[in-house]
């Protein structure tokens, strides 16, 4: 699905990403951890240039994506994007903010959408809030409905920039039973995440991160958690857990 | 002391009636309104125009070296040294100049004024939009262009409309500034408001009803301005 070659980012001076591989098959989900400062929220925003790599290949579906070359909004188009901060248009209320996209990149006509728009909003169970504007719904409110909009366009791969770190503690689990739903149905993703619980029950694969570099990797979350092999990794754990 | 009724009367004749000297206030009043209105639309659609070039050429950085990078670079640089100049010289030289140097072969009063105020306005409300433009969270721009939204789509169905509300209230100030400002027309013989309530002043000796007639229409105007933009407001806060 995706695959990340030699990653380098650098902001000015400082070497935020110091070649990261990964390659990430259809139906993965790759949870990231890893200290703050790591390099784990570049490296997500990478994959859809968001930040523009220093130097290395970001390739999404056998195309080389961070090529001068290529048409980055169409490829945007199939990769989602879950901020921490939810990030909900707040001049359009929330019908306008799930079909504003598939509508502007010509998916789907307006009926389509907004058929579609109900549909997503019955699943996550807000029907009723569709015509409300962003700041008249609670944090997980906002960040269900930041997914359905990434919902709308059909994307091959969900990217998720901590999606429950600016929630109250009471509204992580609506969140975080969301994301669970999805990775149920075959989703694609890759999740920045502090939920370890999360991970170890979603994830078939486990990156740590640390000083802009993967320092380990398990396709056995309870493992990971149980058994870390690096000494960087143990330290990380022994403070979070 | 009682003022009679009679002495109310022949006040208002003796300075506003006879010789139909109202028409030098009313008539004033309307080069005002058309100097203010067709400034304001030039100040409105150049100050964008000025304030998308900025934000454009700071948000996506192009190069010298292609076509369309380096007419955006040259046109940010200009409009920066345009509102430099605006911004820093006082508004009754620029309409001299414009009046006697610039324009010189124009005869037509009024559009110098019109060109003076609206190019004036302009550089202002560019600053306003840019400033307003700047305070849209960054964070929804990203979302925006992580669902596949180009910059110009981002532009118009996210970033303008919130530049909008956020610049309203300064936007509200500028427009009633750009009102008041015009009030300088007569330095170039345009007979205004101000400069037809001077002539007034010549027929009958007196400078006072004349003038706070004047001041009086000057303040209705700005209030009714003040409401339209109260109005404004509200429409467009979802709070």
């Amino acid at each position: 699905m995706i695959k990340i070659r030699n990653l380098y980012k650098n902001f000015d001076k400082l070497e935020v990403l110091r070649g990261v591989n990964l390659e990430i098959k259809p139906s993965e989900k790759v949870v990231i951890i890893g200290p703050s400062g790591s390099g784990k929220s570049t490296m997500l925003r990478c994959m859809n240039l968001l930040e523009k790599p220093t130097s290395g290949e970001i390739i999404f579906k056998d195309q080389v994506i961070n090529d001068s070359h290529v048409d980055i909004n169409k490829v945007r188009e199939n990769m989602g994007m879950v901020f921490q901060q939810f990030n909900l248009f707040s001049n359009l209320n929330v019908l306008e903010n799930l079909t504003l996209a598939p509508v502007m990149r010509h998916r789907l006509n307006k009926d389509e959408a907004e058929t579609k728009a109900m549909e997503l909003l019955k699943r996550i169970g807000l029907p009723e809030k569709v015509k409300n504007y962003p700041n008249q719904l609670s944090g997980g409110q906002q960040q269900r409905i930041a997914i359905a909009r990434a919902l709308m366009m059909d994307p091959d791969l969900l990217l998720f920039d901590e999606p429950t770190s600016a929630l109250d503690p009471e509204m992580v689990g609506e969140v975080l039973e969301l994301m669970t739903e999805l990775a149920q149905a075959g989703m694609t993703m890759a999740v920045v995440t502090h939920e370890m619980g999360f991970a170890r029950q979603v994830a078939n694969r486990i990156l740590f991160i640390d000083e802009g570099m993967i320092v380990e990797e398990s396709y056995d979350p309870n493992d990971f958690f149980d058994n870390p092999q690096e000494e960087r990794t143990q330290q990380f754990l022994s403070k979070i857990l | 002391m009682t003022v009679s009724l009679q002495a109310i009367v022949d006040f208002i004749q003796n300075n506003f009636i006879k010789d139909d000297y109202w028409k030098y206030l009313t008539n004033g009043f309307s080069i005002t309104l058309q100097v203010t209105f067709f400034a304001f639309l030039i100040g409105f659609a150049l100050g964008i125009f000025l304030a998308i070039i900025r934000v454009a050429c700071k948000d996506l950085s192009p190069s010298w070296k292609t076509p369309s990078g380096f007419l955006i670079n040259l046109l940010s640089k200009i409009s920066n040294i345009y509102i430099t100049i605006i911004r820093g010289t006082p508004t009754t030289v620029q309409l001299l100049i414009m009046f006697n140097v610039i324009l010189i072969n124009l005869h037509n009063l009024k559009i110098v004024a019109i060109l003076t105020f609206g190019l004036n306005s302009a550089a202002y409300m560019a600053e306003i939009f840019r400033s307003g433009i700047q305070a849209v969270s960054a964070g929804e721009i990203e979302a925006a262009r992580s669902l596949g939204l180009s910059y110009m789509q981002t532009m118009s169905k996210i970033v303008m409309p919130q530049a909008f509300r956020n610049c309203l209230p300064a936007f509200g100030n500028e427009v009633i500034t750009l009102f008041k400002e015009t009030s300088i027309s007569g330095f170039i013989g345009l007979v205004d408001l101000t400069r037809g309530a001077g002539i007034l002043i010549s027929k009958t000796f007196r400078a006072a009803p004349p003038y706070f007639a004047s001041a009086l229409i000057y303040l209705i105007v700005v209030l009714i301005l003040e409401q339209i933009f109260h109005a404004l407001e509200r429409r467009i806060t979802h709070d």
